[in-house]
């Protein structure tokens, strides 16, 4: 159910994203969705790739801090309150959401959004008993 | 205008035969009460009774900020503590403070050298003195405020920051003369001219100005958008705080260092060699009449040259040139000593924090601004901006606790700080003074 997203620390430098993407590009990794969350000095690029194995590793070649965490990718319903619903069924079982992001795809009808939650065995739960679709890992890297 | 005519005044061979007297008494008391100072003074084979000229100080071992640390909090001290009325602190090496202390006389001693500090510079009795150095550990505040009291002044106790309050109170109070650090006065005329406060509203005649190195640039600049005479005051708590030299106003060229309290040495910092006058090197400096706290020899890393010669205004004491710099890593941000090593203490105790760290110094306006510039490694890194914001804050205020003074923290990826063979580069000072 887990999706591994891969997390960098970037400074808020011009062309520091610009050779992110060179970096993995020239590796050959695809990158399936990113998000960026800044402040005025620093950022964190959030990443989730084809190839999470070898994107970490050549960015660990480059000096670059990252950690992988987990994420889920969870079916929205592409309509007016879909993503209401998500919440709130979130906020009835106290699951606090860290940050989220669109996922480029649709599954079928659906969008699909990228949730960190602070409980993901709990969050996985509560989605599944509400009737949430929760993508797999592997389906999402290969998107 | 000379506050102690007859001190200050005295002929060379007396203010010598004098220090001579105030050194042998010296010695033999630490010799007898201060078991380090004896214990250093026989591992160089030297007794007091060694000490027959004032060369013979040559012979004494040096005292160094390592011995104040050694003997932390109160070691040196050479009196029974009963005896002791204050105890004042300037930043060690380490996190631990540099500690200082003094008796009642101590105290009047201190007063009557900033007496006649302020005197040298103008101020008398029926001023109005605004004291905008810092009232605390740090010996500048309370140590011009005796003084001040000394002269007759009124004070007003103000302390430092808070410029537009500042600027309020010189117009309001009718302040005469400011008393701060250098690039401060700079900061209060860059505040003045915010709010379109012309200089002329307010009445200040003369400002003393000291604990930070500064230049002559800073002074014309100083006189002419303040439009003030500018002096030059110097003092550190090892030695006793501010009341160590001054300017007088008749020459405002070279400090005179009150010869009958203090014998300075010129040295060079590397082979510890003494120096003749004329010659630039490390001021070292002897206490000749503290009690609680007497340094022998202390090393003070500030670089000045003696100047022999006799001085327009009447005092016989010789002058030391303005400070030009220092012979180790010491920062001063804003009047307060920063030791690169405090810095890296504080960031050790931080855990995940790698000793990677840069500090940049700048000057933004007439104000000291510093950054120390951390890198983020595995342990530290979060993928949450909350935790790694939290993780900025709680380092700056653990700097800013140990420092005493703001710093702006900022997180850098690894391996972006330069790594240089041998001993790192840890601090880069764009400031231009």
């Amino acid at each position: 159910m887990k999706v591994e997203q891969i997390s960098v620390f970037i400074e808020n430098k011009s062309g520091r994203l610009a050779e992110v993407a060179d970096i993995l590009s020239k590796a050959g990794i695809n990158i399936r969705t990113l998000s960026l969350a800044d402040t005025t000095d620093f950022g964190i690029l959030r990443l989730i790739v084809n190839d999470t194995e070898k994107a970490t590793s050549i960015l660990k070649q480059n000096n670059f801090t990252m950690k992988k965490t987990e994420v889920l990718a969870v079916e929205v319903p592409d309509k007016p309150g879909g993503l209401s619903l998500i919440l709130n069924v979130m906020k009835e079982a106290s699951i606090n959401v860290e940050y989220m992001y669109a996922f480029v795809e649709k599954s079928g009808e659906n969008a699909i959004m990228i949730f960190r939650f602070d409980e993901i065995n709990k969050a996985i739960n509560t989605l599944q008993k509400a009737g949430i679709g929760i993508l797999k890992g592997e389906k999402v890297h290969s998107i | 205008m000379i506050w102690n005519e007859e001190f200050e005044t005295l002929p060379r061979e007396a203010v010598e035969a004098l220090q001579l007297k105030r050194l042998k008494n010296l010695i033999e008391r630490v010799y007898a009460v201060v078991p380090y100072y004896r214990k250093k003074m026989e591992e160089m084979g030297v007794k007091p009774s060694d000490i027959k000229c004032l060369e013979d100080i040559r012979k004494l071992p040096f005292t160094t900020k390592e011995d104040l640390r050694i003997n932390y909090p109160f070691g040196l001290f050479a009196v029974p503590f009963e005896r002791v009325v204050r105890i004042h602190a300037s930043s060690g090496t380490t996190g631990k403070p540099t500690v200082v202390g003094y008796t009642k006389r101590d105290i009047e001693t201190w007063a009557e050298l900033m007496a006649r500090t302020l005197t040298a510079g103008g101020v008398h009795q029926g001023d109005v003195v605004q004291n905008a150095y810092g009232y605390g550990l740090f010996t500048g505040g309370l140590g011009a405020h005796y003084g001040a009291e000394k002269v007759g002044a009124a004070v007003i106790p103000i302390s430092g920051g808070n410029s537009k309050r500042q600027i309020m109170l010189m117009q309001d109070f009718g302040s005469t003369v400011l008393l701060c650090t250098p690039s401060y006065a700079l900061n209060i005329a860059d505040v003045m001219k915010e709010m379109n406060i012309p200089e002329s509203s307010l009445k200040i005649r003369v400002g003393l100005f000291g604990a930070e190195p500064w230049s002559e640039n800073m002074r014309e600049e100083i006189e002419k958008r303040l439009n003030i005479k500018a002096m030059d005051i110097y003092g550190l708590s090892e030695v006793i705080g501010p009341g160590v030299a001054s300017e007088c106003i008749e020459e405002k060229r070279g400090l005179h260092i009150f010869e009958d309290n203090f014998i300075a040495e010129i040295i060079n910092p590397i082979t510890c060699e003494p120096l003749p006058h004329g010659e630039k090197g490390e001021l070292v400096f002897t206490t000749l009449t503290k009690e609680a706290f007497p340094v022998i020899r202390y090393r003070t890393r500030d670089i000045s040259v003696i100047i022999p010669e006799p001085c327009s205004c009447g005092r016989t004491f010789k002058r030391m040139q303005r400070i030009t710099g220092r012979s180790d890593d010491m920062l001063i941000i804003r009047g307060v000593n920063v030791f690169p090593s405090q810095i890296e203490h504080v960031l050790m105790s931080i855990k995940g924090v790698e000793p990677h760290y840069q500090i940049v110094v700048d000057r933004e306006g007439s104000l000291d601004m510093m950054e120390v510039q951390v890198e983020v490694s595995e342990g530290i890194f979060s993928d949450e901006v909350k935790v790694l914001q939290k993780l900025n804050k709680c380092i700056s205020q653990e700097l800013k606790d140990t420092l005493g003074v703001n710093c702006k923290v900022k997180l850098v990826e690894p391996k972006t700080i330069q790594r240089s063979e041998g001993k790192a580069k840890r601090v880069i000072d764009n400031r231009k003074i």
